[in-house]
């Protein structure tokens, strides 16, 4: 006799399976959600910032006339020409000149919010063109960073009163500030500028590349071509492995201990932050360009060695130029954490306030992301839109060397 | 700037002794009755470069390294160095405010002592530059000529050449273990000296935290050294509050690009995460200050909890496991990429949901190397500075509420040496000490994670 097979959808059969995919349908969406709360928490970082740093690269500016034909001050060309350009107008009364207009147009309360290096500004323009002091010129001065938070509706009652009246009379706007990218630190955020960092950053990684790239490049090579298999190119394997991961302050005690114990006078020079950076970049230069040694196909090496060439020729003429755009992906990605790595420079002193562009290598500087550090701190209120302003280009270049790099690997990547 | 100075002048001779070089091995080339050399004339030309240039950069190493002592040392010859305080802070200051005036760097002195001095270390900058460039050139003469004189139509100028880069290629792959090397041993060196001024029991299992860089460094209160509170306060933050947002928010990320998402989402969403990866901790640790922590108090007070602080550990905390999402979730990537796919279809086959199948069969199999993933990440979150620094605190607090302020080891790295205290100060020296047990413990970390997933790897190939 048949035995009835007893139907697989039973009611507790369909229960069940509701129930896995009401689960399967939770668990997806939970999946989705984790991606999108990642994704929104990197949205509002960059907006939080954007919106911050819209008005970092603006400045609240004063509106002042000046009329030079009443002034009597005389602008020689050969003068401005010379570096006693500043000078010379200072002796002619040129602050007094501006601090004059300034009463006139603003009235005693809104002249005393200009800062009292404002004329500075006005010299500068002269120098450039001796001829406006035959006319008169509209000229607008940096406000005082009390005025400028009177602007923000922040600060004390009679400042947002002036403000509100200044800017009434269209004689207090915010401008974009070109001057941001071309001067240095300072004390006053209204007078700011990330140019000196900008630099100290550009000659330390400088000096991280053109240590960690060589001799990253160089050892890779050697693990990956020459290195025997014994204890010896064990240790070294470790020891890069574990570079790799060693905390980026502990590279900083290092160069603390060891660097500027043997160059004492270069206390946070590019020099020393670049030899810093440069230790902590090689493992990651290694560790890429080995990948990209590897993925170059035996029958390359097979083909040259067949032809006559030496192992060193093997690898220089035929091996390295094949890796090299991998490698080069790897050193820009090591660079660019390089760029926005703060910790080891902190400890090695690259914290001070540094109120000039560095010269050169050896001269004291600060580096981008030490700024934002550094600006971050500071109480004034007009420092918090610098700050963010300050990120956004940071911000922008790692983009633009990341973009670069995925640039590079989809272009020259090969298939084998 | 003399080392830059010495270098290109060690770049402009190689360059020299390479043309000479070549046109030499030309010369024998067309010499010879078979226009045959040994090697190649560019090889002649490689050694008689690399002869050059390697023994300059060895002396300007060296040089660049002494000049300085050097300098002083002479300065200090000057009839005004009797009156120079015998050491400390002071006679650093009026030597390096001569020392800039004298290169330039500053307009004037500040100290009329240091006027005495500007003119000697004048002197004795001019004569130790011309020293190293009469020596540089020496050197380079000599290397060269040496060089130079050995190239015959049957000299072997290749193997010469690639035994050197063996040479420079061996060198450059044994910097890694010098850093290594130099790490270990400075930290060593100076908690040695710490553990000296500090009796170790009392560091490593002291609950109170409160080193004091105005002591008196020779007798040195060992009680306020304990290091429990900054031990506790870094799992805290890094292990346990970063690590619940992170674990979960970072595998669920991964499972859903590596099984469910198509491959268009993934190609947007992989480089986002990426990016989320690239944001300098800076920018995170501003944004914890800026934003988050204020949020955070606010949020607490409005609950009730009037203690709150603005720079809880909470936020730090937060913000940290945002940063270390995307590096869980590549890592958990990798991890369940490498469970062979038999398993996966042989667990559909057998009717699984898709969800079962990645509860039950891949995460299980995956696991060794998600753990090790964690490991890592966690050992990445206890050395993270800059987020802590800016939106942590630096009050020492033992305690498991995470709206309370907390610091971390790295916190307290940065504190005691950012500060004004002396190099021979307990304080200061106990950041070497804690920068050695963070770099234990992550070595630890580290080579048990890599261990696991190296085995892990192994189990499925």
């Amino acid at each position: 006799m048949s035995e009835q097979i007893a139907p697989t959808r039973t009611p507790v059969f369909e229960a069940r399976l509701k129930k896995r995919y009401a689960a399967e349908k939770r668990f997806r969406t939970m999946g989705l959600g984790a991606i999108v709360f990642s994704i929104t928490v990197l949205l509002y970082l960059l907006g939080t910032m954007t919106l911050n740093g819209i008005g970092g690269f603006q400045r609240a500016e004063v509106a002042v006339p000046i009329d030079f034909t009443q002034a009597g001050i005389s602008a020689d060309p050969a003068v401005m020409d010379s570096s006693g350009a500043m000078q010379s107008l200072e002796d002619q009364g040129l602050p007094q000149v501006v601090q004059y207009f300034a009463d006139e147009a603003l009235g005693e309360e809104g002249a005393a919010q200009i800062g009292g290096q404002a004329w500075r500004d006005v010299a500068a323009a002269i120098a450039a063109d001796p001829g406006i002091v035959e006319r008169q010129e509209t000229f607008w001065l940096p406000a005082s960073a009390n005025l400028a938070s009177g602007y923000e509706g922040e600060g004390s009652q009679e400042m947002q009163a002036l403000a509100a009246s200044l800017a009434a009379e269209g004689k207090l706007e915010k401008n974009f500030d070109v001057g941001f990218f071309s001067r240095a630190d300072a004390t006053n955020p209204q007078q700011v500028g990330i140019w000196g960092a900008l630099k100290g950053s550009i000659l330390t990684m400088i000096v991280t590349l053109a240590l960690a790239f060589p001799i990253g490049v160089l050892a890779a090579l050697y693990l990956e071509e020459y290195a025997p298999k014994n204890k010896w190119t064990d240790v070294i394997e470790l020891s890069i492995n574990n570079l790799a991961a060693v905390p980026s302050i502990i590279f900083g005690l290092l160069g603390l201990a060891v660097f500027l114990t043997v160059f004492p006078n270069f206390r946070s020079a590019p020099l020393i932050g670049g030899m810093t950076l440069a230790l902590m970049t090689m493992p990651v230069i290694v560790i890429a360009g080995r990948n990209a040694i590897k993925a170059v196909p035996p029958s390359i090496r097979d083909g040259a060695l067949a032809v006559g060439a030496s192992p060193v020729q093997v690898v220089f003429h035929h091996v390295l130029p094949l890796a090299l755009p991998g490698i080069l992906t790897g050193t820009i990605i090591g660079m660019a954490r390089a760029l926005g790595e703060t910790a080891p420079l902190l400890m090695i002193g690259m914290r001070a306030f540094v109120a000039s562009p560095p010269d050169d290598f050896t001269s004291p500087a600060t580096v981008l992301p030490m700024q934002i550090f550094l600006w971050s701190d500071e109480i004034d209120r007009g420092f918090v839109e610098r700050t963010s302003a300050a990120i956004i280009v940071l911000l922008l270049f790692l983009l633009v060397m990341n973009g670069l790099a995925i640039y590079l690997r989809n272009k020259f990547e090969k298939k084998w | 700037m003399s080392l830059t100075l010495l270098l290109l002048l060690a770049l402009g001779l190689g360059l020299a002794g390479w043309l000479a070089a070549r046109a030499r091995a030309w010369s024998f080339r067309r010499a010879s009755p078979n226009g045959r050399l040994a090697s190649l004339p560019t090889y002649h030309a490689w050694y008689v470069a690399l002869w050059i240039i390697l023994p300059v950069l060895i002396f300007v190493g060296i040089w660049s390294a002494i000049a300085p002592g050097l300098i002083t040392q002479a300065v200090l010859t000057a009839p005004a160095a009797d009156q120079l305080p015998a050491f400390g802070f002071q006679r650093q200051t009026i030597l390096n405010e001569a020392r800039a005036v004298a290169t330039g760097a500053a307009q004037g002195v500040f100290n009329p002592l240091a006027r005495e001095f500007v003119e000697p270390y004048r002197e004795a900058i001019g004569r130790y530059n011309w020293i190293g460039v009469i020596v540089t050139l020496a050197i380079a003469f000599l290397g060269g000529v040496y060089a130079f004189l050995r190239l015959k139509p049957d000299f072997a100028a290749r193997n010469r050449v690639e035994k050197i880069v063996m040479a420079i290629l061996l060198g450059a792959s044994l910097v890694a273990i010098l850093t290594t090397l130099g790490i270990f041993v400075s930290l060593v060196f100076e908690t040695i000296r710490f553990f000296g001024m500090v009796n170790p029991i009392d560091f490593l299992f002291g609950l109170h935290w409160g080193p004091d860089p105005m002591s008196n460094a020779e007798n040195p209160d060992s009680s306020r050294y304990g290091a429990i509170p900054l031990f506790w306060g870094t799992l805290f933050i890094g292990a346990i509050i970063a690590m619940i947002v992170a674990i979960p928010l970072g595998l669920m990320s991964a499972i859903y690009l590596t099984q469910y998402a198509n491959p268009k989402f993934r190609a947007w969403v992989k480089p986002a995460l990426e990016i989320l990866a690239g944001v300098p901790t800076v920018v995170y640790g501003y944004f914890a200050a800026l934003t988050i922590a204020p949020a955070i108090r606010d949020f607490a007070i409005s609950l009730g909890a009037s203690s709150a602080s603005s720079e809880s550990a909470l936020a730090a905390g937060l913000v940290m496991g945002v940063m270390i999402i995307p590096f869980v979730s590549s890592m958990a990537d990798d991890s369940i990429a490498a469970v062979p796919q038999a398993m996966r279809d042989g667990s559909l086959a057998m009717g699984a949901t898709t969800n079962e199948t990645i509860r039950r069969v891949l995460v299980p199999a995956a696991l060794p190397g998600i753990v090790a993933g964690v490991m890592l990440a966690i050992s990445r979150a206890i050395g993270e500075t800059m987020i802590v620094v800016m939106a942590a605190s630096t009050a020492a607090n033992l305690s498991a509420n995470p709206l309370d302020s907390m610091t971390t080891v790295t916190v307290q790295i940065v504190a005691m040496l950012t500060g004004e205290g002396s190099f021979d100060h307990p304080a200061t020296l106990s950041a070497f000490a804690l920068g050695f047990v963070l770099f234990l413990v992550t070595l630890g970390l580290n080579f048990i994670a890599l261990r696991v997933v190296k085995r892990f790897r192994e189990a499925y190939e």
